[in-house]
C-alpha cells in the first residue's frame, strides 16, 4: 500500500478543468517530483493533499485513510502533512522563533520552554540561530524559505509538501534551499514536491511526474523522463526547458 | 528594407529636435507679482490702521501695540522682496539672450518665474489673513466681543474644565468598550460556514441599523427611552451611563467595519500558512489575522476616536452636564457665545495631536512598504 494514493481525482476551477481523472502513488521515503506547464495542476494538487483546496470527485487516501470528503479532520491532517509555499508564507509580526513555535505551541500543547528548544535546536542546524529574535523581514528570500521549512519540520510531520519553494528566490539563493531539501531526502523524509528545477529533480527524484491535461501524463524514473521521455508532450516541454536554458 | 518594416519610425537625418526653442520671457509674469504685492501692502496698511483705532477703542493702544503694528506694517511688504529678485533675474535672462547664451538665459528665466509665483504666492495668503481680520474688526469689534470676550473666558474657564471631565470619561470609556464590541461584531460577521449563518446576519443587521441610524436620535432614545422603561437595574443609569451606551451602540457599528477592511486586507496566504499547520479557524484569526489586521487599522481608528470624542458633546440632548452644557448655560447667563469658544478651542486641543499621530503613523506605514 502506498503511502499516498490518489485515484482518479477531478476538480473543476470556474469553467476550468485543474483534474480530469488524475491518480499517482506516493511509497514511503519518495521524493516524487511534479513537473509540467504552468496552470497544469502541480499547486492545486499540493494544496489538495493538505486539505487546503476540495477535490470535486474521486479520493485521496494518505497512509490508508480516506481525507477528501465529509467527515475528515483537516487539522488533524495537517500535523501529520508539512506544506511549504512558494511565497514563503511567514507571518511578518512574529519573529523568526514565534513563527517556528506557534503550531507545536498551540496545536500540540507543547510547553513553551520545549517547544522553543526544539525551534532553536532546527534553527541552529542551518545555521540561523541567531536570526531567531528577527522579524521576517529581515532576512533574505533563502533565510526566510529555510524558516518556512523548519516552520513545517518543528511538527514532525510524516509528509512533507513543497510547492515550488524556490520559485521566488534569487538565483543565488536557490542552493541554500535545495541543500536543506537534499538532507531531508537522505534522512528518508516522504516529500512531493512541485518544482521548476529540472536539475535538482533530476538529483533528488525517485519518481518524476509530467502533469499535462488534467491528469499525470507521463511518469517514470528521472533519468527515463529527463533523457528518454516516451510522450511527445512530454518531449515538447522539455525542448522549451533546454531552449531556455533551464535544463 | 522599406521604412514601414523598422521598428523606429524613421532615422535621425530625416526628424530635427523640437528640444532647443529660446526660453519664454518672465517679464511680465514678474512685473504682475510686483503690482500684486505694492497692492496688498497697501490694503494691509489699511487694516492695520483699523486694527489701531479697534485697540484705541479697546483702551490696549501704547507703545508697545504701536511697535507691533509698524512691525507688522513693514511685513506686509515682504512679498515684494521676491518680486524684485524676480525682475532682477528676468533682466539677466534678457541679457544671456542677446549674447545667445542659452543656457544660462534658461536658469535665469526658472528663476525669474519661480520667484515671482512664491511672491505671488505670498500676496494671496496675506489676503485671506487680510479678510479674517476684518471680519473680527468689523462693526465696532462685533465678531471679536462675541466670541472672544477674554474676560469672560478666563473667568469661566475652571467651570468649562470641570465640565470636560465628564466629557473625558464618556469617551474614554466608550472608547475600550467601542474596541471590544466592534471586534466582537467584526469576528461574528466572518463565521464560517452553513451554521454561522445566522450569526453573520446579525452581525450585519447591527452594522446596517447603527450606521445609519444618526447618533444624535440614538442619544436622545437611549437617554431619555430607557428610563422610561422601569426597566430594572437600567432604569437608575446615569445619563452619563446612557450615553456612554449609546455612543458605543453607534460607533461600534463603524469600527467593526474598519475592523473588516483590516481583517480583509490580510493576503489569503496568510491563512493558508496558519491553516497549514494545524490551526484551526479561531486560533488563525487570533493568532495570525487579527494581530496583522489590528497594525494595519491603527490610523482609521484612531480616526474614529477623535470623531467619538467629538460626539460626546451630543450629550447635551439629554441633560448630561459636559462642557459644551455648561458653556451654553454660561453663554445664556451673559449673553456671549466667548464660553462655547472656550469649549470649541478645548476639542480642537485635544485632537490635534491625535491627528498628528495619525499622521506620523501613516506616513511610517507608508515607509515600511505596507505592513
Amino acid at each position: 500500500m502506498a503511502l499516498i494514493e490518489i485515484r482518479d481525482i477531478h476538480k473543476n476551477f470556474g469553467g476550468h478543468t485543474v483534474f480530469n481523472g488524475m491518480s499517482l502513488e506516493v511509497e514511503e521515503h519518495q521524493v516524487v517530483c511534479l513537473i509540467g506547464p504552468s496552470g497544469c495542476g502541480k499547486s492545486t494538487l499540493l494544496r489538495c493533499i493538505n486539505g487546503l483546496e476540495p477535490i470535486d470527485n474521486g479520493e485521496i487516501r494518505i497512509h490508508g485513510e480516506r481525507m477528501t470528503g465529509p467527515g475528515v479532520d483537516v487539522n488533524a491532517l495537517r500535523r501529520d502533512v508539512g506544506i511549504v509555499f512558494q511565497s514563503f508564507n511567514l507571518f511578518p509580526h512574529m519573529t523568526v522563533l514565534d513563527n517556528v513555535t506557534l503550531a507545536p505551541i498551540q496545536v500540540l500543547k507543547v510547553p513553551r520552554a520545549e517547544a522553543e528548544a526544539r525551534a532553536m535546536e532546527l534553527l541552529k542546524r542551518i545555521g540561523l540561530e541567531q536570526k531567531a529574535t528577527s522579524y521576517p523581514d529581515r532576512l533574505s528570500g533563502g533565510q526566510q524559505q529555510r524558516v518556512a521549512i523548519v516552520r513545517a519540520l518543528v511538527m514532525d510531520p510524516m509528509i512533507m509538501l513543497l510547492d515550488e519553494i524556490t520559485s521566488a528566490l534569487d538565483p543565488e539563493l536557490v542552493s541554500e534551499v535545495l541543500a536543506m531539501v537534499r538532507d531531508l531526502a537522505r534522512e528518508g523524509m516522504t516529500m512531493l514536491l512541485a518544482t521548476h528545477e529540472m536539475g535538482f529533480a533530476r538529483e533528488v527524484a525517485s519518481k518524476v511526474c509530467f502533469l499535462y491535461g488534467g491528469k499525470v501524463h507521463e511518469e517514470g524514473p528521472p533519468d527515463q523522463i529527463f533523457g528518454d521521455p516516451r510522450e511527445e508532450r512530454t518531449r515538447s516541454f522539455l525542448r522549451q526547458i533546454i531552449d531556455a536554458g533551464r535544463l | 528594407m522599406t521604412a514601414s518594416d523598422k521598428m523606429i519610425a524613421s532615422d535621425t537625418t530625416g526628424r530635427r529636435w523640437r528640444f532647443g526653442a529660446p526660453p519664454k520671457n518672465p517679464t511680465k509674469l514678474a512685473l504682475t507679482a510686483i503690482a500684486v504685492g505694492v497692492i496688498l501692502a497697501a490694503l494691509s496698511w489699511l487694516t492695520l490702521d483699523n486694527l489701531y483705532l479697534a485697540l484705541k477703542a479697546l483702551e490696549l493702544d501704547g507703545t508697545a501695540a504701536t511697535i507691533i503694528l509698524v512691525i507688522l506694517g513693514i511685513g506686509a511688504l515682504y512679498p515684494l522682496r521676491p518680486a524684485c529678485r524676480s525682475i532682477a533675474r528676468a533682466r539677466s535672462s534678457r541679457r544671456a539672450l542677446e549674447q545667445n547664451d542659452l543656457v544660462n538665459a534658461r536658469i535665469d528665466t526658472a528663476a525669474s518665474r519661480d520667484a515671482a509665483w512664491i511672491s505671488i504666492s505670498l500676496s494671496v495668503a496675506l489676503a485671506i489673513v487680510l479678510i479674517v481680520v476684518e471680519f473680527f474688526i468689523a462693526n465696532d469689534l462685533a465678531v471679536s466681543r462675541t466670541f472672544f470676550l477674554l474676560p469672560l473666558m478666563w473667568e469661566t474657564l475652571p467651570l468649562i474644565l470641570e465640565a470636560f471631565i465628564t466629557n473625558i470619561y464618556i469617551f474614554l470609556i466608550a472608547e475600550v468598550l467601542v474596541l471590544v464590541v466592534g471586534l466582537i461584531v467584526a469576528i461574528a460577521r466572518f463565521t464560517p460556514g452553513e451554521a454561522g449563518r445566522p450569526i453573520r446576519a446579525l452581525a450585519v443587521i447591527y452594522t446596517d441599523i447603527f450606521r445609519g441610524l444618526p447618533a444624535i436620535i440614538n442619544i436622545y432614545l437611549v437617554g431619555f427611552g430607557i428610563s422610561l422603561t422601569g426597566l430594572p437595574i437600567l432604569k437608575d443609569c446615569s445619563q452619563e451611563t446612557f450615553a456612554i451606551i449609546a455612543l458605543t451602540l453607534t460607533n461600534s457599528a463603524y469600527v467593526a467595519e474598519i475592523y473588516r477592511a483590516g481583517i480583509e486586507s490580510i493576503h489569503w496566504s496568510q491563512i493558508a500558512g496558519a491553516r497549514s499547520l494545524g490551526l484551526t479557524y479561531m486560533q488563525t484569526m487570533r493568532f495570525v489575522i487579527v494581530p496583522q489586521a489590528v497594525r494595519r487599522i491603527i490610523p482609521p481608528m484612531l480616526n474614529s476616536f477623535i470623531s467619538l470624542q467629538k460626539d460626546t458633546a451630543l450629550v447635551n440632548i439629554i441633560g448630561a452636564m459636559d462642557a459644551f452644557n455648561q458653556a451654553k448655560i454660561i453663554a445664556s447667563n451673559h449673553f456671549n457665545l466667548s464660553a462655547v469658544t472656550t469649549v470649541a478651542i478645548i476639542f480642537v486641543v485635544i485632537t490635534i495631536p491625535q491627528a498628528r499621530l495619525v499622521d506620523r503613523l501613516v506616513e511610517r506605514r507608508r515607509l515600511a512598504g505596507g505592513m
